[in-house]
């Protein structure tokens, strides 16, 4: 009896650790493929090169990294004011009936596939930017709107579970205190969960910074520095799916580059959050 | 059956090399429709492997000079040192510029393409159109249709803008144009639909008509190579290939047929 336990840890121990060594193997791949290059180049120079012209051997990627960072707080800028927003509504304000429709949508909404949202861009959003706005349509605004939409569901539901994290205690002092609601959510209730919070923001940001499909639609995907919020541009996701179909040699190893970037950037925004909820937890 | 025959002849002289079948390699503008026939020529029969690789043009024409593949594919006239090899013309790839048919511009000398995409020219006025920011929509690095178009209009000195909006298919670029009436974008041929308006290029308008005459001038061949005769299996292959059907297919994807099947 005693064996078959501590075959069946050994067998959970396995399963678990195949994850992590997916994770390692990935990563080891990626930077392996990718780093030669980068060095050849130098880093200096692929990290802050303005000029993307594989075929002419100009691997810079300035423009991209740019390009992400823009289209990245343009999505946070929308869905952190909002999912915060439908967070308490939905843990403070909503009664129960109207949060049990709410809530399943929001879920509904983290299931619908990119390539969804990116062709409702296209269709309603790009023409609508490009009559009101001007510019291409395809832009940064856009491409932030669609990814804003995106990462909605999981800024709200982590802000959710931060907020329900809040003692009753805390609500009750305040109203007891003579607070209105408003008052109670706004100085005690939303500040108390604030590092849960921004642990949904990062997460919502690392989202954003991943999605390819959606973005590869809306965003344009011209390799210049972007000048306004109506220009295109490319990220470094779109980068990368847009031009492995047919890349060989060094230009494969460039796309692989990029994705060294994009990987560090998803791991410092992850070790953000960890450290964030960390913190919560101390607090 | 005669096919038939012909393919297990084919097998049976390629068996002791190492791929037990017929390797084609080359262009990566020919290799879509390469794979399509080889696909649904090995759906009949099944016996018969084709294996069809990528590489570029000069990679097929080395790989059809050394023996590498038995077929090698160029999307390009060979060059006077190619030498040694037989061509066998499959189709034409014929490139249009379209535009959003509210824009009154129809025709475009190959000069003012190249000052559009080169970002040179940013104002439909100065081409003799409307008032309006020229949106001009490009393919993706590597892409054989952009390898295409930077050759024939750009010509080496000149690169395609930075500023140009990039999209990964035809179909994007196309829908593209459908919506903006500033927009100018370069497909296939055979990708035209009504929804855009095809120029006339250097003043021939683009037709299959005219590329098959040699006219119109950004077109360019699909040439399927052999070192020599062609194997049995080769020969197959490029029958297939040349056969009505195929050829219907051929059109259907966007390229200009080599024999064009007598329409009803």
């Amino acid at each position: 009896m005693k064996s078959r336990e501590k075959w069946i840890e050994r067998a959970l121990l396995l399963a678990a650790l195949s994850s992590v060594t997916m994770l390692a193997l990935i990563a080891v791949f990626v930077f392996v493929e990718g780093t030669p290059i980068m060095v050849r180049e130098g880093i200096g120079h692929f990290i802050l090169g303005r000029r993307w012209a594989p075929t002419k051997e100009a691997y810079g990627i300035l423009p991209m990294i740019v390009g992400s960072i823009w289209v990245t707080i343009g999505a946070l800028v929308i869905a952190g004011p909002f999912g915060l927003a439908c967070a308490v509504f939905l843990v403070e304000v909503a009664p129960r009936r109207v949060a049990d429709i709410v809530r399943p949508a929001i879920q509904l909404l983290a299931g619908i596939p990119s390539v969804v949202y990116g062709f409702v861009g296209i269709i309603v959003l790009v023409p609508l930017v490009r009559e009101r706005l001007g510019g291409p349509g395809l832009s940064i605004l856009s491409a932030a709107v669609i990814l804003g939409i995106m990462v909605l569901p999981t800024v709200i539901s982590i802000s959710q579970d931060a907020l329900e994290a809040v003692p009753r205690s805390y609500r009750e002092g305040a109203l007891a205190l003579g607070c209105t609601q408003w008052q109670a959510i706004s100085r005690v209730v939303v500040p108390a969960a604030r590092s849960g919070i921004g642990t949904a923001i990062v997460l919502g940001m690392g989202r954003a910074i991943g999605e390819t499909m959606a973005v590869i639609m809306v965003v344009g995907n011209a390799v210049k520095m972007p000048g306004s919020l109506l220009d295109p541009a490319r990220t470094l996701t779109s980068n990368i799916a847009l031009e492995m179909a047919y890349a060989a040699g060094e230009h494969r190893e460039a796309l692989f580059a990029t994705g060294v970037v994009l990987f560090i950037f998803t791991m410092a925004l992850n070790t953000l959050a960890v450290l964030q909820s960390k913190r919560r937890t101390r607090d | 059956m005669a096919v038939a025959a012909a393919a297990s002849i084919g097998l049976c002289s390629c068996g002791r090399g190492s791929t037990g079948g017929l390797t084609i390699a080359g262009s990566t503008s020919v290799q879509p429709i390469a794979e399509m026939l080889a696909d649904r020529y090995t759906a009949v029969h099944p016996s018969f492997v084709i294996n069809v690789q990528g590489g570029g043009s000069s990679a097929g024409v080395r790989a059809a000079q050394t023996g590498a593949a038995q077929i090698g594919m160029a999307s390009r006239k060979l060059k006077p040192d190619e030498t040694g090899l037989q061509e066998h013309l499959m189709a034409r790839d014929a490139i249009v510029l379209i535009v959003n048919p509210a824009n009154p511009i129809r025709a475009l000398r190959k000069k003012q393409a190249c000052d559009i995409f080169a970002g040179r020219i940013r104002n439909w006025r100065e081409v003799g159109g409307r008032e309006g920011a020229v949106t001009c929509i490009t393919r993706e690095e590597g892409s054989g249709t952009r390898g295409a178009f930077e050759e024939m209009v750009m010509g080496k000195a000149e690169e395609i803008s930075a500023d140009c909006i990039v999209q990964d298919s035809t179909g994007a670029a196309r829908a593209l144009v459908a919506g903006d009436r500033n927009a100018i974008a370069y497909v296939s041929l055979g990708m035209v639909t009504s929804e855009v308006v095809a120029l006339e290029f250097d003043g021939i308008k683009p037709s299959h008509e005219a590329v098959m005459s040699g006219r119109y001038p950004i077109a360019r061949p699909f040439l399927l190579l052999t070192k020599g005769k062609p194997t049995p299996a080769a020969q197959t292959y490029i029958d297939f290939v040349l056969s009505p059907e195929s050829q219907a297919t051929i059109e259907e994807e966007g390229y200009v047929p080599v024999r064009r099947a007598a329409r009803p």
